[in-house]
């Protein structure tokens, strides 16, 4: 058996016994990136030599007795998002690239706190906008159940990584869906924690009210410890919530007996919803049911308007955080421009991919003298109402359940020319992102093609511990999570 | 809703993007089709309802006025295009 068929905290385990070595494992997952990147492309840059010193300095910690932790010496990847010093991060544009962050982000210094190796910065679409990382500036990321279709986005590089065992867990971030959905499509876990439990200081910001950063991992455990790591209070960014995380893996293992999970007809009824992500997300609901909760029906009567909400407040706040690509201070300066207005368009036109821009245009239009009242801040009130409709289920029922997304994987090439057919991917996603709930994606099927499909747990604000156990219980009793991906060494 | 090409150059103006001639017609014709499609919210009434802005809802942390080291010059110079001294150097503004 290959390390990488090891959990994050199986690995932690034989690290901490001496049973095998950090280093070992970080050549086991470069040799899966030298056998299967070339096909997957999930990475733009691996880290070789940095993450081999890490690896002996976590070993040498290990021999000396100072273990920084469970998974001190586990090897991840980061979701080219991450400031990460001494390091390239493009946030997948070419507006960034060549760009080296000056500093660690918060959750890149909390990794490093806790000894885990970065084998490299994984693709995603430009700016974190897209479903299909398709928008990545440098080129497309596959999915390692089929190299024809998409791992889906944006953090689409991040899941490929960990679904072909390139690197045991990773991180990603999730605007409106951009961890759940990838996570689905490629048959791993993800969670989107609620809004302010992870910090924000040194991500690259695309919508600074939807914005979160979360673990991808193969099982609800390892996301849980991963989560436990990176879920601490930061004064550098001003909503990161002031609070202690719990420990997430203490009632992990308590079961769903005696919940009430609910079942939001809305999301069921979807008429674009592919007929086996159906059958398996209510076969899963069945599952859970069956381990003792009960499964109560729910109205979120708001959850149409979540898609057009999303698509006015989200570019919104893009046009504003985008504004800083001005070819002053870092990154792209187009050259040859004879004044400084001239320099901003041309720098802005040449660095920006044509999604980034499309955004940028419909945000900007939407805060507007004459458009705001009618598009923003009507989107800000009809965000209200999806955030109030998830308040009133959550009086009867202690978390939902839903479809993570109604397709499983599309093929490359086959919405990238309709905005409006790729925006439907997060229709399932993007309600959490606007009510700030956490969100937990797990495998719970495969198609007949062998395309994986994923069950969504939304919570209560601030219920992680509770979204992660529901998950587990599911977990526990399939073995989804457990299928290798068929790639073959070219 | 369809959008003016006038309109589309102003946006542009406004979001300081030097839009190709190509450019500029397909963002015509994708925004007005996603202004078409986000015009459902109109339907929904919120006479009566407050504008969320943020999904935290906590106030801002407040922290004590202290003098910190700040962020080195060279570091916070090191990925400019281009610089003079301790400055970051950009196209003449004034003639």
């Amino acid at each position: 058996m290959e390390p990488t068929e090891l959990s994050m905290l199986e690995l932690g385990k034989k690290l901490g016994s001496g049973e095998l070595s950090s280093v070992e494992a970080v050549r086991a997952c470069l040799s899966r990136v030298d056998r299967f990147d070339g096909q997957v492309k999930a990475f733009l840059m691996v880290d070789r030599e940095g993450a081999l010193a890490q690896a002996e300095a976590a070993d040498r910690r290990r021999k000396d007795g100072r273990r920084a932790g469970p998974l001190d010496g586990v090897p991840v990847g980061l979701k080219d998002l991450f400031l990460t010093e001494g390091l390239p991060t493009t946030a997948g544009s070419a507006i960034l690239e060549g760009f080296v962050a000056p500093y660690d982000g918060t959750v890149v210094k909390l990794l490093r706190a806790a000894g885990t190796p970065i084998v490299g910065k994984l693709n995603m679409d430009e700016f974190a906008m897209g479903s299909s990382t398709e928008n990545s500036a440098f080129f497309p990321t596959r999915n390692p159940w089929n190299l024809e279709t998409s791992p889906g986005g944006s953090s689409g590089g991040s899941a490929a990584a960990v679904a072909a065992r390139m690197v045991f867990g990773a991180l990603g971030t999730d605007t409106g869906g951009s961890i759940r959905q990838p996570a689905a499509l490629s048959g791993i876990v993800g969670l989107k924690p609620t809004y302010g439990r992870v910090s924000r200081f040194g991500v690259v910001a695309f919508a600074s009210s939807l914005d979160q950063v979360g673990p991808m991992t193969r099982d609800v455990p390892d996301c849980a410890a991963l989560l436990q790591t990176i879920a601490v209070h930061d004064p550098c960014d001003s909503t990161s919530a002031p609070m202690k995380a719990p420990d997430y893996l203490a009632e992990l293992e308590g079961g769903v007996r005696g919940m009430k999970l609910g079942l939001p007809r809305e999301y069921f009824e979807l008429p674009g919803m592919d007929p086996e992500v159906r059958a398996s997300v209510e076969a899963a609901t069945r599952a859970l049911e069956k381990l003792g909760a009960e499964l109560v029906p729910v109205s979120l009567p708001h959850t149409k308007y979540a898609l057009a909400t999303y698509y006015l407040v989200a570019p919104a706040e893009a046009s504003s955080n985008l504004a800083r690509y001005d070819g002053v201070r870092y990154g792209l300066r187009a050259e040859g421009a004879g004044n400084l207005l001239a320099m901003y368009g041309r720098t802005r036109d040449q660095g920006f991919g044509l999604e980034v821009k499309r955004r940028v245009m419909l945000g900007t239009y939407a805060l507007s003298a004459g458009y705001y009242d009618a598009y923003y801040l009507k989107a800000q009130k009809v965000r209200t109402l999806i955030k109030q409709d998830f308040t009133d289920a959550f009086r009867t029922v202690d978390a939902v359940l839903a479809p993570t997304s109604p397709t499983p994987a599309f093929r490359i090439g086959e919405k990238v020319s309709d905005p409006l057919a790729m925006y439907l991917n997060d229709v399932f996603t993007l309600p959490c992102n606007l009510a700030g709930l956490p969100g937990l994606s797990v495998p719970c099927g495969f198609t007949k093609a062998s395309l994986p499909i994923g069950l969504q747990v939304l919570g209560r604000p601030w219920d992680e511990a509770r979204v992660l156990r529901i998950g587990r219980a599911f977990e526990r009793e399939h073995d989804f999570h457990r299928r290798t991906p068929p790639l073959r060494a070219a | 809703m369809s959008l003016t090409l006038e309109e589309v150059r102003h946006v542009a103006g406004l979001a300081r993007l030097s839009l190709s001639s190509e450019e500029e017609a397909l963002m015509r014709t994708q925004l007005s089709a996603i202004l078409d499609a986000v015009a459902e919210l109109s339907a929904v009434d919120t006479s009566a309802v407050e504008p969320t802005s943020h999904a935290a809802g906590e106030v801002a942390p407040w922290r004590a006025d202290e003098v910190r080291p700040s962020f080195p010059p060279e570091k916070a110079l090191g990925n400019a295009p281009s610089t003079v001294g301790t400055s970051f150097a950009v196209p003449r503004i004034i003639e």
